[in-house]
């Protein structure tokens, strides 16, 4: 009677696969529900700065011709763009294009289209917010682990003491400081992307090379904070991990104290760390506009800031929307990372 | 110690033992009579960092009350002699000698003989004695005219910080930045905290669907990188709006900023109490469900809420900081860290005056304070710890 076991029996069939297939389309349907009440909250956001998108098209594409605008003439813009129309109808609109189309509208400060003005800034800020969680991973998961098997150690403190500083020093002073220190130090500024020569030229691998120089530097301030915080997180984990009665009986099987901690606590002091990716990607979004402002990088949040003080709402709302969708997108896989990591979350189909 | 038994020859009254108990016992005796708040207290007390940190901290927020007292200048005062002028820190002895009263080496003005512009030179040989208590600029407190002010010099002006490119006292203009970043924080907590009380509060407290709601939409919301979204709220601002409704608008943004986190921490502990056998009795004996939550189950978690609302002070002051910074939050003539460091925003003035770097330090240490005592308080809070320790 295997129906009565209290727990399911552990075949390899096709009643493993079904809750993995169920969490699955649970996950993708909470992604799409998200995304859809993201984009309201967007839109919302669109619509709130004062005067409506008409007036300020008409100012913009007028100011300095010598034309004079009458309320008629920005009646008919009005009519024209069909911002007459109430709100939901726009929002439909403005969707509507996006999924099916993928148009974001206009960017009415660049004159052109949304897609063209974000097109090459999204490669380059997926390139930054990749490499800074990389080097997060890179530097917070050995070391965090370290800290934890060496506790009380002089790394141990040392590693309290810059996790405290990474909290506490902003990410925008880091970048002016680095600034500051390459001015002063080296004569030359670290800001931008590319050297001047590779910033017209077609890519090449010299210009890859190029942009991996400098991405060094936006990913060392962005990845400052995150792998303050997720040092502590390993650290906590693993320490949790190390007291478990596994690890004792593995000690007592006689298994090489580093083959040990390889095989438990360090495989389980990674599933908070992969769980939190979307969290570290919200976190690197929220501080990478004013970082790329000071440190004058051409990608999206850079972009933000300029299309929120222009009021260039498409703009804005067309990257806010990128920016969701790749933290949703993330987060959608680190749900089937840990799935694979780890096989309770499967069998409980989330 | 001075235990009784030890007494060799016993004393007619032998009650004396009961009324003076020993020191240990008095000890025992005030542990174990202590209200929570004491226990709290005594075991805050013995975290060192943490009492830093609020000595620190309250050094910072009592310069910024007083800022009118302790600051030199009012923070628009501008000295056109003295433009980006560097730091003058006062000192003790020069060539001439030592002084217990310190001083600024003396400023003579002469004209340069070809473009006839006004050029400052340090004298040596003249000191400039810093005097406390002095008379300067006016100011008025509670409708009351004051003019005295903590410190300046004898003659002519004391620029400790240095001075910015309009020729402002940065050190003044950083105490009065002080009290607005510290308060803004203050106000963003206390919003943030209302409205994680409502809205954890009402999930915590019903759960069921009406749980389930809210939690998916904190979920969302906690998807979309939230100081992005909530620029865009700074950017609706309008333009006319004067510098105070700006800065209640910040608050309000700060609140919506820091509300998820700690909504879920408070329904959490809801859930967690709510089915306690003290808030069934509330509601046998008709207590409404306002007063079941307010009366019996906030109290049980106070302490837990004040240290997740220590913890997120730096969140806010922080964003405020940097939405000031890109110019999306409070615009001049407010001041406040993030206008103040708007200064050092591009390379060619940090190289020139790095000293307008000096607001940095106090978000940094700010910052650490409140990071330490947040630290402090959550072990103090935590009724496990063992007292001894």
């Amino acid at each position: 009677m295997i129906s009565q076991l209290p727990y399911p029996p552990f075949s390899k069939g096709a009643r493993q696969n079904s809750p993995m297939i169920r969490y699955l389309l649970q996950r993708l349907l909470g992604l799409v529900v998200t995304m859809f009440v993201v984009s309201i909250m967007i839109f919302v956001i669109m619509e709130l700065p004062p005067g409506d998108y008409a007036e300020r098209y008409a100012f913009r594409k007028f100011t300095g011709t010598g034309t004079n605008i009458t309320e008629s003439d920005v009646q008919n813009i009005r009519v024209q763009l069909g911002l007459d129309r109430p709100a939901w109808e726009r929002y439909l609109d403005w969707i509507g294009g996006i999924v099916f189309e993928f148009d974001f509208g206009d960017a009415f400060a660049y004159e052109t289209s949304v897609n063209a003005v974000i097109g090459d800034r999204l490669w380059l800020t997926l390139a930054i917010l990749f490499s800074t969680l990389l080097l997060t991973y890179l530097i917070s998961i050995p070391i965090g682990i370290y800290a934890a098997v060496r506790r009380h150690s002089a790394a141990d403190y040392g590693l309290t003491v810059f996790s405290y500083l990474g909290l506490a020093l902003p990410n925008f002073l880091l970048a002016l400081v680095m600034l500051y220190f390459s001015v002063v130090w080296f004569g030359a500024s670290v800001g931008g992307l590319f050297s001047p020569e590779y910033e017209q030229a077609p890519w090449s691998l010299g210009k890859v090379w190029d942009l991996i120089k400098h991405l060094m530097v936006p990913a060392v301030v962005l990845a400052w904070s995150a792998t303050a915080f997720q040092l502590q997180t390993v650290r906590a984990t693993m320490l949790d991990e190390l007291n478990k009665l596994s690890v004792t009986a593995a000690r007592a099987r006689g298994l090489p104290e580093w083959k040990l901690l390889l095989k438990y606590p360090a495989r389980l002091a990674i599933n908070p760390v992969v769980s939190t990716i979307g969290f570290d990607i919200n976190r690197i979004f929220s501080e990478l506009p004013i970082v790329a402002l000071v440190l004058s990088l051409p990608e999206l949040g850079e972009l933000l800031i300029r299309s929120y003080i222009d009021l260039d709402m498409y703009v804005a709302g067309a990257i806010l929307l990128v920016l969701t969708f790749t933290i949703v997108l993330m987060n959608f896989v680190s749900d089937l990372l840990l799935a694979a990591l780890d096989p309770r979350i499967r069998l409980e189909g989330g | 110690m001075t235990d009784q038994s030890i007494e060799p020859t016993p004393i007619p009254a032998v009650d004396i033992p009961a009324t003076t108990p020993s020191r240990e016992e008095r000890r025992k005796l005030r542990y174990y009579s202590a209200s929570q708040w004491q226990l709290v207290w005594w075991r805050f007390r013995r975290h060192r960092m943490a009492m830093v940190g609020t000595i620190v901290l309250g050094l910072m927020a009592l310069s910024g009350i007083l800022a009118e007292f302790v600051a030199p200048y009012a923070p628009t005062t501008r000295e056109r002699d003295y433009v980006t002028g560097a730091p003058q820190i006062p000192r003790f002895r020069d060539q001439n000698g030592f002084s217990l009263r310190p001083f600024l080496p003396g400023l003579t003005t002469e004209r340069d003989p070809e473009t006839l512009r006004k050029i400052t030179k340090v004298d040596p040989e003249k000191r400039r004695y810093v005097q406390f208590l002095v008379a300067g600029e006016s100011y008025t407190w509670f409708g009351m005219k004051f003019h005295t002010h903590l410190f300046g010099v004898d003659e002519g002006t004391i620029h400790l910080f240095g001075t910015d490119e309009l020729g402002r006292d940065l050190f003044s203009r950083t105490l009065y930045a002080t009290r607005t970043s510290l308060s803004i924080g203050v106000l963003g907590v206390l919003i943030a905290f209302v409205l994680a009380l409502i809205i954890g509060g009402v999930a915590g407290y019903f759960g069921g669907w009406i749980d389930y709601a809210i939690q998916r939409l904190t979920e969302i919301i906690r998807v979309v990188p939230i100081i992005p979204l909530y620029m865009g709220l700074a950017a609706a601002f309008p333009r006319e709006w004067s510098t105070e409704q700006v800065y209640f608008a910040m608050t309000l943004i700060l609140g919506l900023v820091g509300w998820p986190t700690l909504a879920r921490r408070i329904r959490g502990q809801l859930l967690a109490s709510r089915n306690e056998d003290y808030v069934l009795a509330a509601r046998i004996s008709g207590a409404s469900s306002f007063t079941i939550i307010t009366r019996h189950l906030l109290p049980a978690f106070t302490s837990y809420i004040i240290v997740d609302l220590v913890i997120s002070f730096p969140y806010m002051i922080l964003s405020e900081t940097a939405l000031s910074f890109i110019g999306l939050g409070l615009r001049p003539p407010a001041t406040s860290w993030g206008i103040l460091l708007q200064d050092a925003q591009n390379i060619r003035t940090i190289e020139q005056a790095p000293w307008l770097f000096i607001p940095a330090a106090f978000v940094v240490v700010a910052v650490l304070a409140f990071t330490l005592i947040g630290d402090g308080l959550r072990d103090a809070a935590d009724p496990y710890t063992v007292s001894g320790h």
